[in-house]
C-alpha cells in the first residue's frame, strides 16, 4: 500500500515538475508547481514526518505559491518572457543548472551505493525512538530553540532586515 | 479493551468516510434551509416553506434544479481553469473534517474504533495547511472567469484570507500552549482532565478564532468577496448551476468545518459537560478515563450509549456555532474593504502576540509555583477575563469600528468631551469651491432657488 503511494505521489511529483516547464500560461506553472508540492508533501507523510508535511504544505503551497499567483494575476504576465527563456543566455543557465543537478544526483547514488554517503545518517530505529520521546513537532522544535537558536534567531533578524528593506523601497516610490 | 487490526482499522475507516461525508453534505443541505428560514425570520417573512413540511424538502428541490439547469461558459473565461476552480474551492473545505473527533471511542466485537476519521499527530497544523489552500479555488474562479468583478472578489477573497490566516493561526497557539500538544483528541482530553473548557482560561483566544472564522470563511460582516451591492456576486459570477452550487456547499462546508473546530477547541469537543464518565484517551496503548490519586491510569469504559451521547453533544456545540453564523449573518452590515485590513494587520495581529506572551509567562509562572488542577484553570480564566475587558475596552473607543473615516477626523485630546459629529460631517464641511453654484448676475445661468 505504502510502496503503491509512494509511485502515485512520485509520478505526480515529477509530472508536475515537467508541467511547471512546459506549460505556456503561467497561471497553469503555478498549478503544476502546487501539485508537486502536494505530492512531495505526500512523500513527507509516508515517511512518518507529518510535520514536516503540513508545514510544507502551509508554507510553500499556502503562502508562496499564493503570492506569486498575486504576482502573476496582477501583472497580467503574458508570453512576452518566452523569447527570452528559448535563446543565449536563458538556454545556457538552464542546461548549466540542470547538468549541475544531474551531476550532484549522481555523486550522490554512487555515494549511496559505496555505502558511504548515508552510513552517518541514523536508522528508522533512532527517528521512532526521537519521535516516541518528544513527538512530532518537539523533535523539531527542540533542538531549533536550543542548539540552533543562534541560527535560527540570525536567519529571523535577515528576514525582518528585508522586509524592511522592501516597505522602505516602496515608500520612497510612493 | 484493544486497539483495532489492520484489516479491521481499514474497513472502519471507509465506514467512517462514507458516513462522515454523506452526514456532511445532508448537513450542509439544511443548513441552507436554515439560512433561509432564519433569514426570514429576521426579517419578519415566512422564508420557503411550500416544499415539503416547512420546506423540508426545498434542499431536494434546489439539488434537482441545480443539476438540470443549463450550464454556462463564458465565451472569454478560461475553460481549464474555469472548471477546476469549483473543484479547488470544495476541496480543502470537506478535507479538513478528518482530523476532527466528533465522538468518544465506540466499543465493537473487532475492537475500539476512534469516532475521528484520521488521528494524526499534526492534526490542527493539517487544518491550518489545508485552510491556506482554500483561496486557490476562488482566486482562480475570479481570475478565469475574465469578469472584472468576478477578478475583484477573487482578489479581495484572497488578500483576506491571507490576513487572516495569520491571526488564525496567532489565536490557535495558547491553545496549543495550554494542551501542549497539536492533535485534537488530546486538545479534548487536556479539556477534560483540566475540567474546564477553554473558552474560559483563553477567552480572547476564542474571540480571535472567531474573528478570523468569519473572515476565512468570507461571511459577513467579512464577505467583501461576494459583496452583491457592489461586485454582482463577486468570484463566482459567471457561475452557473451545479458549478456556483459547489461554490456554495464549499462555502457551508466550510462554515460546518470552522464550527467544529471552535466547538472542539474551545468548548471540549465531544465531551460532555459536568460528567466524567465521558473521559477518554489513547494512553500508550490503553484507553483511559483518567489518573487516580497515586498517578495510575484508570481503565476507560466505552459503550455505545456514551458515543451516542457525546456525539450529541458535540452536535449541539457545532450547531451552535453554525446558528452563530447565520445569526450574524443577518445581523450585522457589511465591512469597507480598508477596515478588513486595518482590523487584521493592526488590531488582530499585534494584540494576538502579545495574548501568546502574556499567557506564555503566566503558564511558565504557574507551572513553575507548581499550581495546577482548578486553580490552574481559574488563575488562566481571570487573567485571560481582564484581556479581554482590556481589549473590548479598547475596540470599544471609536477607533477601530469606525475605520478611516473617524481616523482623519478631528479630535479632541483623550478623555475630552468632544461632541459627536461623525454622522454629520459632510455638514460641518463647507462645500468645494468647483462644486458650488455660483450666482450668475445675469440670471442666464443656473440659479439657487430658496
Amino acid at each position: 500500500m505504502t510502496d503503491i503511494l509512494f509511485f502515485v505521489f512520485a509520478a505526480v511529483a515529477a509530472g508536475g515538475a515537467f508541467g511547471v516547464v512546459l506549460q505556456k500560461n503561467p497561471v497553469g506553472s503555478l498549478l503544476f508547481m502546487v501539485a508537486t508540492l502536494g505530492s512531495v508533501a505526500g512523500i513527507f507523510v509516508l515517511f512518518e514526518a507529518h510535520f514536516l508535511a503540513a508545514i510544507q504544505v502551509m508554507v510553500y503551497a499556502g503562502a508562496i505559491m499564493v503570492l506569486f499567483l498575486f504576482v502573476i494575476m496582477l501583472l497580467n504576465l503574458g508570453h512576452d518572457y518566452r523569447r527570452d527563456l528559448t535563446r543565449g543566455l536563458g538556454m545556457i543557465l538552464a542546461f548549466g543548472v540542470t547538468g549541475l543537478m544531474a551531476g550532484l544526483l549522481a555523486r550522490q547514488f554512487r555515494g549511496a551505493e559505496e555505502g558511504l554517503s548515508l552510513a552517518h545518517v541514523p536508522g528508522p530505529e533512532a527517528m521512532d525512538a526521537l519521535l516516541a520521546e518528544k513527538g512530532a513537532i518537539g523533535a523539531l522544535a527542540i533542538p531549533l530553540f536550543t542548539d540552533y537558536m543562534l541560527a535560527f534567531e540570525l536567519t529571523g533578524i535577515l528576514l525582518l532586515v528585508a522586509l524592511v528593506g522592501a516597505i522602505a523601497i516602496a515608500k520612497r516610490r510612493a | 479493551m484493544d486497539e483495532l487490526s489492520s484489516t479491521a482499522f481499514v474497513i472502519s475507516s471507509m465506514i467512517k468516510v462514507t458516513a462522515a461525508f454523506t452526514l456532511m453534505m445532508a448537513v450542509v443541505a439544511y443548513m441552507t434551509l436554515a439560512e433561509r428560514r432564519v433569514s426570514a425570520f429576521i426579517q419578519d417573512r415566512l422564508g420557503p416553506n411550500r416544499v415539503g413540511k416547512f420546506g423540508l424538502l426545498q434542499p431536494v428541490a434546489d439539488g434537482i434544479k441545480n443539476i438540470v439547469k443549463e450550464e454556462t461558459m463564458p465565451a472569454t473565461a478560461n475553460r481549464r481553469f474555469f472548471l477546476l476552480a469549483p473543484m479547488l474551492a470544495i476541496f480543502p473545505a470537506v478535507v479538513v473534517f478528518a482530523v476532527i473527533p466528533f465522538a468518544a471511542p465506540l466499543p465493537t466485537p473487532w475492537g475500539v474504533v476512534d469516532m475521528i476519521i484520521a488521528d494524526i499527530p499534526v492534526g490542527m497544523l493539517y487544518v491550518l495547511a489545508f485552510s491556506s489552500l482554500g483561496v486557490y479555488g476562488m482566486f482562480l474562479a475570479g481570475w478565469a472567469s475574465n469578469n472584472k468583478y468576478a477578478f475583484l472578489g477573487g482578489l479581495r477573497s484572497s488578500s483576506q484570507m491571507i490576513s487572516y490566516e495569520v491571526a488564525l493561526g496567532l489565536s490557535l497557539v495558547p491553545v496549543f500552549m495550554l494542551a501542549g500538544n497539536v492533535t485534537l483528541t488530546e486538545i479534548v482530553w487536556q479539556q477534560q482532565q483540566l475540567g474546564f473548557w477553554y473558552v474560559l482560561p483563553l477567552s480572547l483566544a476564542f474571540i480571535f478564532f472567531v474573528i478570523s472564522a468569519f473572515a476565512e470563511t468570507n461571511r459577513l460582516p467579512f464577505d467583501l468577496p461576494e459583496a452583491e451591492s457592489e461586485l454582482v456576486t463577486g468570484y463566482h459570477t459567471e457561475y452557473s448551476s451545479m458549478k456556483f452550487s459547489m461554490f456554495m456547499i464549499a462555502e457551508y462546508a466550510h462554515i460546518l468545518t470552522v464550527s467544529a473546530l471552535m466547538a472542539t477547541l474551545f468548548l471540549g469537543g465531544w465531551s460532555v459537560p459536568f460528567w466524567s464518565g465521558d473521559h477518554m484517551f489513547w494512553y500508550d496503548g490503553v484507553l483511559i478515563s483518567g489518573f487516580n490519586a497515586a498517578g495510575e491510569a484508570m481503565a476507560a469504559e466505552p459503550a455505545v450509549w456514551k458515543t451516542l451521547l457525546t456525539f450529541a453533544a458535540f452536535g449541539v456545540k457545532t450547531l451552535f456555532f453554525v446558528g452563530v453564523f447565520i445569526w450574524v449573518r443577518w445581523t450585522l452590515p457589511r465591512f469597507r474593504y480598508d477596515q478588513v485590513m486595518h482590523l487584521g494587520w493592526k488590531v488582530l495581529l499585534p494584540v494576538s502576540i502579545a495574548y501568546v506572551a502574556l499567557l506564555g509567562a503566566t503558564i511558565l509562572l504557574l507551572d513553575q509555583m507548581g499550581v495546577t488542577g482548578f486553580a490552574f484553570g481559574a488563575i488562566l480564566t481571570l487573567v485571560s477575563g481582564a484581556a479581554t475587558l482590556a481589549f473590548i475596552f479598547f475596540m470599544d473607543r471609536g477607533r477601530v469600528m469606525e475605520g478611516a473615516s473617524v481616523a482623519s477626523s478631528p479630535r479632541g485630546p483623550r478623555g475630552a468631551i468632544v461632541p459627536d459629529t461623525r454622522g454629520v460631517r459632510e455638514l460641518r464641511d463647507p462645500v468645494p469651491a468647483a462644486l458650488q453654484v455660483r450666482e450668475d448676475k445675469s440670471g442666464s445661468g443656473p440659479t439657487v432657488t430658496h
